[in-house]
């Protein structure tokens, strides 16, 4: 455990990449596809994805540095269950603050902020990153994968709550002139299989942009 | 590398770390969470009554309209009074009371389980000119619990308004009940007949028209939630009846 003592600066080329890395080429939803099914639930309105959002940052963040502080004293033999026992208590910890703090959310969110506990990209980050580099790193990559994920979470709502409700974070955005000439929402947004082509819509825009992403074969 | 002993003892101490953590949390916080579950309690009540209020002035528009809170029993005695801050009877605070244990009771005293009775709330209110009573109600839906309240007029027969909830029924089928567009054929509906006979207010399959009951003692089930619509059906008829004795005895 002895190898390199040259501190790098906080925000490096390396470091300032595990932020930047997961909102485009190595997006959580877009392009590992982890997290669908929170993705699809929460994302009816911008409130409770932004709150959705905020909450896995929170997860991931925090879960990646408690894990990388203690990567090398934890037994590999039940390192699983380490990481569950800190990503569990992570979540009741934001779960019993947004009861305490912001109930109406917590009610829309009902069991999707407890499903965090299995939301892959929360271990999958602990077993991918955190069990192998510092703390400081593992920080960063925690809330770049959340905030990865709350971006798309957060586009997929904007476009769910405007087409379907009419609303923008409950104000009403679309005028009372347009209904008057026989427009009307969009019901079919409302439901699940909507954010999924959504979801679907921003791969296919993503891969088109990025080259790094299309499939040599 | 790591001996078994060393696993033993870093599960140990970390479980009982967590622990800890987690039951501070739940102390620190649970005041909070108290106060948003009684607010919610008071704004679904006061929503029965078509009292619209927000969590920020629910508080003060409950004690504004909730002129007299009653506890009765099954014969329509009245146990406890609280009014304006202060007991004239008894006491036990109708919001205080759980109706989930109070319904539990009665079922074991009606198997003869237990020979205790058990007493049910009912809220005064004073809207306008008018005088309101809400009743609260609860029951089992299809996954899980169903409740609501239910606001009768002036008369204790007339409908005033009601509001129900659950806890986790199908979205798009049976969590249908706790919308407008089946709460809101609720008002203007009789609970008793002619006679003055309790009928409650019918939940039915197949639409009021269909059937051979008086629309003004029914409303339309929702398609799709049937096992939720009987446990509303069930749950209002179970409720009220309750309170017929004393409906009865205070008619005028």
């Amino acid at each position: 455990m002895s190898v390199e003592k040259v501190r790098e600066p906080i925000f490096s080329v390396k470091n300032r990449k595990l932020l930047t890395a997961p909102l485009n080429k190595d997006n959580p939803i877009t392009v590992q596809v982890l997290g669908i099914c929170s993705a699809l639930a929460v994302t009816v309105k911008l409130e409770p994805a932004f709150v959705m959002a905020v909450s896995v940052v929170v997860v991931t963040a925090f879960s990646n540095l408690i894990i990388s502080f203690l990567r090398n004293t934890i037994p590999p033999r039940i390192r699983i269950i380490v990481q569950l026992v800190v990503i569990a208590s992570l979540v009741i910890l934001v779960d019993q603050v947004l009861k305490a703090y912001v109930y109406d959310v917590s009610k829309q969110l009902s069991v999707f902020v407890g499903l965090i506990i299995t939301n892959c990209i929360v271990m999958g980050r602990l077993e991918a990153f955190a069990m192998a580099n510092r703390p400081w790193p593992s920080f960063l990559d925690g809330v770049g994968n959340g905030v990865g994920y709350g971006l798309i979470l957060i586009i997929v709502a904007f476009f769910r709550e405007l087409l379907g409700s009419g609303t923008l974070w409950g104000f009403n955005i679309v005028p009372a002139s347009f209904y008057e000439a026989g427009y009307v929402n969009n019901g079919f947004m409302i439901l699940p299989p909507m954010a999924l082509i959504l979801v679907g819509i921003i791969i296919w825009f993503q891969r088109a942009k990025n080259n790094d992403l299309i499939d040599k074969s | 590398m790591f001996s078994n002993s060393y696993i033993f003892k870093y599960a140990a101490i970390m479980v009982i770390l967590v622990a800890a953590l987690l039951a501070t949390a739940a102390i620190v916080l649970q005041p909070a969470q108290e106060k948003n579950v009684k607010v919610e309690k008071i704004q679904d009540m006061l929503e029965s009554a078509s009292i619209h209020s927000t969590p920020a002035n629910a508080e003060k528009l409950y004690a504004e309209h909730i002129i007299k809170e009653v506890v009765i029993n099954e014969n329509g005695e009245e146990l406890g009074v609280y009014a304006n801050g202060k007991f004239e009877k008894g006491d036990i605070r109708a919001f205080d009371i759980d109706l989930k244990t109070q319904l539990k009771i009665k079922n074991d005293l009606a198997a003869g389980k237990s020979t205790q009775k058990p007493v049910f709330p009912l809220f005064v209110c004073k809207k306008d000119q008018d005088t309101l009573y809400i009743i609260p109600l609860r029951g089992n839906g299809l996954w899980g619990p169903v409740w609501g309240n239910l606001t009768l007029k002036s008369d204790f027969n007339t409908v005033e308004g009601v509001t129900f909830g659950h806890k986790g029924e199908t979205p798009g089928l049976g969590a249908e009940i706790s919308l407008p567009i089946f709460e809101g054929q609720f008002p203007g509906k009789k609970i008793l007949d002619e006679n003055g006979n309790f009928t409650s207010v019918k939940v039915i399959k197949g639409g009021v028209e269909n059937s051979n009951i008086d629309p003004v003692h029914g409303v339309d089930a929702i398609s799709g939630g049937t096992i939720t619509s009987m446990g509303v059906n069930a749950m209002i008829e179970n409720n009220l009846s309750n309170y017929i004795t004393y409906i009865k005895n205070h008619r005028k």
